[in-house]
């Protein structure tokens, strides 16, 4: 069973944002942005900008009707800039024009005075002056003050990870239309729905009864379109509600990268405690989140850092302090894995100091220290139903990990210029919103009295696969084909209040709503069938369209069926409500239960690093995951290979950049990279393990969206690896990505002690964590 | 006026010809298949076909291109398909659609139909369909979903279709198999008609460089349209665009143009197209022993050309990684060269090749210029405004002669140089008796390292001579930092090009020795 949108997809018929046709009268509007990063916004003129042909209107702060106020988790992010500036890139005006061109054209004519205010682009430099988003949060479990006493070594550090541009190949945007009843409708190209309509009306000052959201799908979002689509929708819906328009709202390559957020980068401090036989007896971590200018999804997004501190291991004196750092940079937000990443990149790269310190293999303490069913995380959840020594001991056979071993060192004993590594990356991550009030979603479904059924949900589909899963669930459930499915657009007047499609439990939270309203609408079926056939109910299914009798062909089939029960006045709609049960966590001691479950895997890394030139390709990637019983292979597989690769491009060629004046120097495709065809692994296997699910995943299809990425990060260490071969003594620093120019240098480590003396340039890279 | 096909309808149309090709098909035609991801060729989220009718008359050529940086005027007497132009009759899918379809290739599906029309390109090659081919095909498309490995399987299936494509009338296969629509058989006629005559191609070219009499003396006009690389780093140096008038600008594929200042040409009158210009193509062998490329030769037509394989044996592999297939169709040779970035590949290529420029004027005069002569500062030619390059020539290198390339960047294909550099040595019994070694992203222009170059002469082929060159080089370099690396790596970076080059050279050189 095969994703259903492709076959649109491959003939270009699908629809998004841009191609929803136009209609007459539309105005195109264009995003006037702070040119400095922090500072006293003094005046606007507009004067030379609202003489240019096809300008309509420029739009600023003031002619906000509700409240100029978009932040989600803290109200500090105001939709168009007012009294002060914080980033370079922060919506001050938004100007309408009767062309895209025109409206673009008269953003140069703006005329700005800010008084420039200092900024600051470290995070530490940030705490250290007290520019927090919330306050710092500790997870604790065990004593690890006192454990190190009984540590036989102890090794601290620091580690650093970048940041990471969603590149979501479709941009991000907007089409708002008034309504006649005085409000506005949208087409949104938004991971959160509810968050547009929410925010939207509180802009408008209207009931969100009044903002109709509706979206078809995104052209990928990868959790950048998760809060930041809002800003986006607001400015079209602001315009469409002030000037009676329909206003279209598409943000440009380069303004969608230098105005959004993107993954946090990170900078921690690690300590590390080990008894003699290398079981970890305590662990303290520091995380430093570069949040940006406004704490968007920051303080939800450091908190599952917390929860992740560990990774997959199992450590009895946890502590974990989290400070998220307000910058002058675009406010930084989600993106797949949701700080988990960054939390378990500390954890790997602390393992990896203490293995090359004691001149042991890392993967031994990694093995070692493996979770096991029982053991509590930091938060006092057990690891129940835990697979993590099942996936590393079977990827480690069925992919040959003594063979890896020993064929990486038989090259680099033959090879001078060429070095191999490898790397061993075990990984495991909760599922749910952690947030526990946000684990809850609807189903709407309608049988139609032919016997087609339509389908809406909060699930917002961005090539995740989700409406193939909900339409297979609903299928499965009803005993009908899928042919006779349709997943309608997601929108906030059929479903409301709804999550956004995150956290990966889309398909589940959504998918269990439409099993419980598919559920009573079969039952409700059959009991009606019961009585109009004559047939004990017991005993009665509907299977391959057919309704059944204790196994035997009833007379009536799916359609008759529909048919009987719309003339018998039977209900053929349902709506049920799901919540995710026994969720709780209590955030004042960051202790209780806020995972369904979690999802285990284990990946071998191995890269061949050309040690004349400082380039290096991934050979193999070989990863054995934990999808329960997959409902959907082919989609499971391909979220497991394009979370792997998103993932390893963080890890080595996605960097970004912004100088210390908070100007993005990585601003274009052209200078931020991604993987491309060749960049892939040559070799990515995926091994389904025999793991049997989950109650709470949906069929007990393990959640498959964030996990994956994490397989990434042992590119990092297998790339280590491969430069310790070819230069043992440098003292590397735990610093991703590993780019070519960080893997040169490190090779050479001499080279830049020579020339930094004589033919230093005045100039430095200055690129922020 | 330019006419062309779109698919299966004729277009006359009155637009800019230096408007994009992309706008032109998605909101003059209302084709929303084709997508727009970057506007700048680097995700191929707008690739289209553009065929163009062989000198037999009987054939259409068909290559991919990023419709977002094709001038439209360059489709004229073309035919333009996007995947309208393929959609089979009904909701059947092509085989390759059906690949991807199958092979689980398309998630959130906005770069889909890039790599479908890439792939249906490949389809029509004359080449022969090999794993490898099939892969470079798609060099240019960048997806964030898939990771690439569903699409490889796509790829792989299709290769194992391909196989049974006859060399001959394989048109006709291809329509039967439902690869494209029936009408394709019609185009290559279509397009014969849409011929200009004899004279009307006259008329046109001489009318050319008489309507630049005007232009200005200084800077303004460029040719600009380069396979690797446009908007580059070492560009920190100063910032794009010029502020001098810019009249009859002259564009060429549009790779670096149509990025920079699509907007400032399209309203601008009198674009002088020069990528279709007649006697601008075609690559020679004088008996002079100097090879002759016409101005608007692209990468792929240097790719194609047996003589240029001949004369420089891993010229495929350099070509790999200057940018991707798509860019590697629209841009040229010349425009790599004028838009004078620090670190165009094909600028340091030429110039370890020694190569010259033919400028002409608009009177009618022309010039002879070396390469390394045409570079004043960043981004300031030595070259007026009325002038255009119109070919370009080299002495071919001896059998014997040393010649490589090299080029590092933070993502190895698709992606402008970190630095780059090549070098071409004659070497004589263990002596180095001539030698240009050229670098890339080492100083605001594209370097001819003379000095170091000079001091290669005359010594022997050893380790200690590239020691002692590095040495020299390094004075002769002045990089800066920027967001393609630091100066110190870039530093480092050219002495280990400069290694490789001579292990390349003389295997035998001692690692030990030079590392």
């Amino acid at each position: 069973m095969n994703h259903l949108d492709p076959n649109r997809h491959v003939r270009g018929e699908s629809q998004y944002l841009d191609d929803v046709p136009v209609q007459q009268g539309t105005l195109y509007a264009a995003v006037f942005e702070s040119p400095l990063a922090h500072g006293v916004l003094r005046s606007l003129d507009f004067s030379a900008a609202l003489m240019a042909p096809g300008v309509a209107r420029i739009l600023t702060a003031a002619d906000i009707p509700g409240h100029n106020q978009i932040g989600g988790i803290v109200a500090d992010e105001p939709l168009l800039a007012e009294g002060h500036v914080h980033f370079r890139g922060q919506p001050v005006a938004l100007v309408l024009a009767r062309t895209e061109a025109q409206a673009h054209a008269a953003l140069k004519l703006i005329k700005v005075e800010i008084d420039p205010l200092p900024i600051i682009t470290d995070p530490r430099v940030a705490a250290a002056q007290g520019e927090l988003i919330v306050p710092p949060r500790t997870f604790k479990i065990g004593d690890s003050q006192a454990a190190w006493a009984e540590c036989a070594h102890v090794f601290e550090g620091v580690a650093e990870s970048g940041g990471q541009e969603h590149l979501y190949i479709e941009t991000q945007g907007a089409y708002a239309f008034p309504t006649e009843m005085g409000g506005v409708r949208m087409i949104s190209s938004t991971q959160g729905p509810t968050a547009v309509q929410r925010h939207t009306a509180h802009v408008l000052g209207l009931g969100m009864h009044q903002v109709e959201v509706d979206v078809t799908r995104l052209g990928g979002g990868f959790g950048g379109k998760e809060d930041q689509a809002t800003p986006w929708g607001a400015l079209a819906a602001l315009g469409a509600f002030i000037t009676k328009k329909p206003v279209k709202l598409v943000l440009d390559r380069m303004a969608d990268m230098r105005m959004t957020g993107k993954r946090h980068p990170y900078s921690s401090d690690f300590k590390i405690g080990l008894g003699a036989d290398l079981k970890i007896v305590a662990y303290e971590v520091t995380f430093f989140q570069n949040a940006g200018a406004a704490a968007d999804l920051s303080p939800a997004v450091m908190e599952r850092t917390l929860f992740h501190a560990t990774n997959a291991y199992f450590v009895p004196n946890v502590t974990a302090t989290a400070f998220s750092c307000r910058t002058n940079l675009p406010p930084n937000t989600a993106f797949r894995g949701f700080g988990g990443p960054q939390g378990m990149f500390v954890i790997e790269s602390a393992i990896a100091k203490a293995a090359e310190e004691l001149g042991v293999p890392t993967f031994e303490i990694q093995r070692k220290n493996l979770l096991r069913e029982g053991d509590l995380f930091s938060y006092r959840q057990a690891a129940e139903m835990c697979h993590a020594e099942q996936a590393w001991d079977t990827a480690a056979t069925e992919f040959n990990l003594a063979g890896i071993k020993a064929e990486v060192a038989q090259f680099n004993q033959a090879n001078k210029l060429k070095k191999k590594g490898f790397a061993v990356m075990p990984i495991c991550f909760g599922i749910s919103f952690t947030k526990t009030p946000m684990n809850q979603t609807r189903a709407l479904v309608h049988i139609y009295s032919d016997g087609s059924v339509g389908i809406s949900t909060g699930a917002v589909e961005m090539g995740q696969g989700v409406n193939t899963k909900i339409a297979q669930v609903a299928a499965r459930t009803l005993g009908i084909s899928i042919s006779r499915i349709k997943i309608e657009t997601t929108n906030t007047t059929r479903v409301a209040n709804t999550s956004p499609s995150a956290a990966s439990a889309t398909a589940d939270l959504n998918g269990k709503a439409t099993e419980m309203a598919c559920t009573a609408l079969r039952e409700r079926l059959l009991a009606h069938a019961s009585t109009e056939y004559t047939l004990n109910y017991e005993g009665l299914e509907i299977h391959d369209e057919q309704v059944l009798a204790a196994g035997v062909p009833a007379e009536t089939n799916w359609e008759k069926l529909v048919s009987s029960a719309f003339w018998k006045r039977v209900a053929l709609t349902e709506n049920a409500h799901y919540a995710t049960p026994d969720l709780h966590f209590d955030a004042t001691v960051n202790q209780g239960h806020p995972f369904a479950y979690h999802v285990y895997g284990t990946a071998l890394t191995t890269v061949t690093v050309d040690c004349l030139r400082g380039t290096y390709t991934v050979d193999a990637l070989r990863i054995a995951h934990d999808f329960g019983q997959s409902l959907n292979p082919v989609i499971d597989q391909g979220q497991i290979e394009g979370g792997a690769v998103q993932g390893i491009g963080w890890m080595t060629m996605e960097e970004i950049a912004y100088n210390a004046e908070g100007r993005l120097l990585s601003n274009s495709l052209n200078s931020y990279k991604i993987p491309d065809i060749y960049a892939a692994p040559a070799v990515l296997d995926v091994h389904f393990l025999d793991t049997p699910g989950h109650p709470r995943a949906i069929l007990r299809s393990k959640a498959v969206g964030e996990p994956p990425l994490m397989y990434g990060i042992g590119t990092y260490f297998a790339l280590r690896d491969a430069v310790r071969a070819f230069q043992g003594h440098t003292a590397l620093p735990f610093s991703a990505p590993m780019t070519p120019e960080k893997v040169l240098v490190s090779l050479y480590p001499e080279f830049a002690y020579e020339s930094s003396q004589s033919l230093r340039e005045g100039t430095t890279k200055q690129s922020v964590l | 006026m330019i006419e062309f096909y779109l698919n299966d309808q004729p277009i006359r149309t009155t637009e800019a010809p230096a408007s994009a090709l992309l706008d032109f098909v998605r909101y003059h035609e209302q084709l929303k298949g084709t997508k727009i991801g970057c506007r700048e060729g680097d995700c191929g989220a707008c690739t289209v076909l553009v065929g163009e009718l062989a000198a037999d008359g009987l054939t259409v050529n068909y290559q991919s291109m990023t419709s977002c940086l094709t001038p439209l005027g360059n489709c004229a007497g073309k035919h333009v398909v996007t995947v309208e132009g393929i959609n089979a009759a009904g909701s059947q899918l092509t085989p390759v659609q059906k690949a991807i379809v199958d092979e689980g290739g398309s998630q959130c599906g906005f770069c889909t139909v890039g790599f479908v029309m890439s792939l249906t390109g490949h389809s029509l090659s004359t080449q022969p369909a090999t794993a490898k081919s099939t892969i470079a095909a798609i060099d240019g498309n960048i997806c964030r979903c898939t990771g690439y490995k569903s699409l490889e399987r796509a790829a792989a299936k299709l290769t194992a279709e391909l196989a049974d494509r006859p060399t001959e009338n394989a048109l006709a296969w291809l329509s039967e198999k439902q690869f494209v629509p029936g009408y394709f058989a019609e185009i290559p006629t279509k397009l014969a008609k849409l011929r200009p005559d004899e004279a009307k191609a006259t008329a046109a070219s001489s009318a050319a460089p008489a309507a630049s009499a005007t232009a200005h003396a200084n800077g303004g006009s460029t040719i600009a349209t380069s396979p690797n690389g446009h908007a580059q780093s070492q560009n920190d140096h100063g910032h794009l665009g010029t502020t001098s008038p810019f009249t009859h600008a002259l564009l060429g594929g549009g790779t670096d143009l149509l990025v920079q200042r699509l907007e400032e040409l399209r309203e601008q009158p009198g674009v002088r197209l020069i990528f279709d210009q007649p006697g601008r193509r075609g690559i020679r062998h004088e008996t002079t022993g100097r090879v002759v490329l016409g101005a608007a030769t692209t990468a792929s037509q240097l790719l194609e050309s047996d003589l240029m394989r001949g004369l420089l044996p891993n010229l495929p592999q350099y070509l790999k990684l200057v940018s991707s297939t798509p860019i590697r169709n629209m841009g040229t040779v010349a425009g790599n060269f004028i838009n004078g970035s620090p670190i165009g590949d094909l600028t340091i290529m030429f110039l370890a090749l020694g190569a010259s420029i033919t400028l002409l004027d608009a009177a009618g005069n022309t010039r002879e210029l070396a390469l390394p002569d045409l570079y004043l500062g960043y981004k300031k030619l030595a070259k007026a405004a009325d002038e255009q390059v119109v070919e370009i020539s080299f002495p071919a290198p001896l059998a014997g002669d040393f010649f490589h390339f090299e080029k590092v960047s933070k993502r190895t294909h698709l992606d402008i140089a970190s630095v780059n550099s090549a070098a071409w040595l004659r070497v004589e019994n263990g002596v180095i008796s001539e030698a240009r070694v050229s670098a890339g992203g080492v100083g605001p222009v594209p370097l001819l390292l003379a000095c170091t170059s000079a001091f290669l002469v005359s010594r022997e082929l050893s380790a200690e001579t590239v020691n002692a060159a590095n040495a020299v080089m390094q004075e002769e370099i002045s990089p800066i930092s920027d967001v393609r690396g630091t100066a110190d790596y870039k530093r480092l970076l050219l002495r280990q090009l400069l290694w490789a080059h001579f292990l390349q050279f003389a295997p035998e050189l001692a690692v030990d020795e030079l590392i």
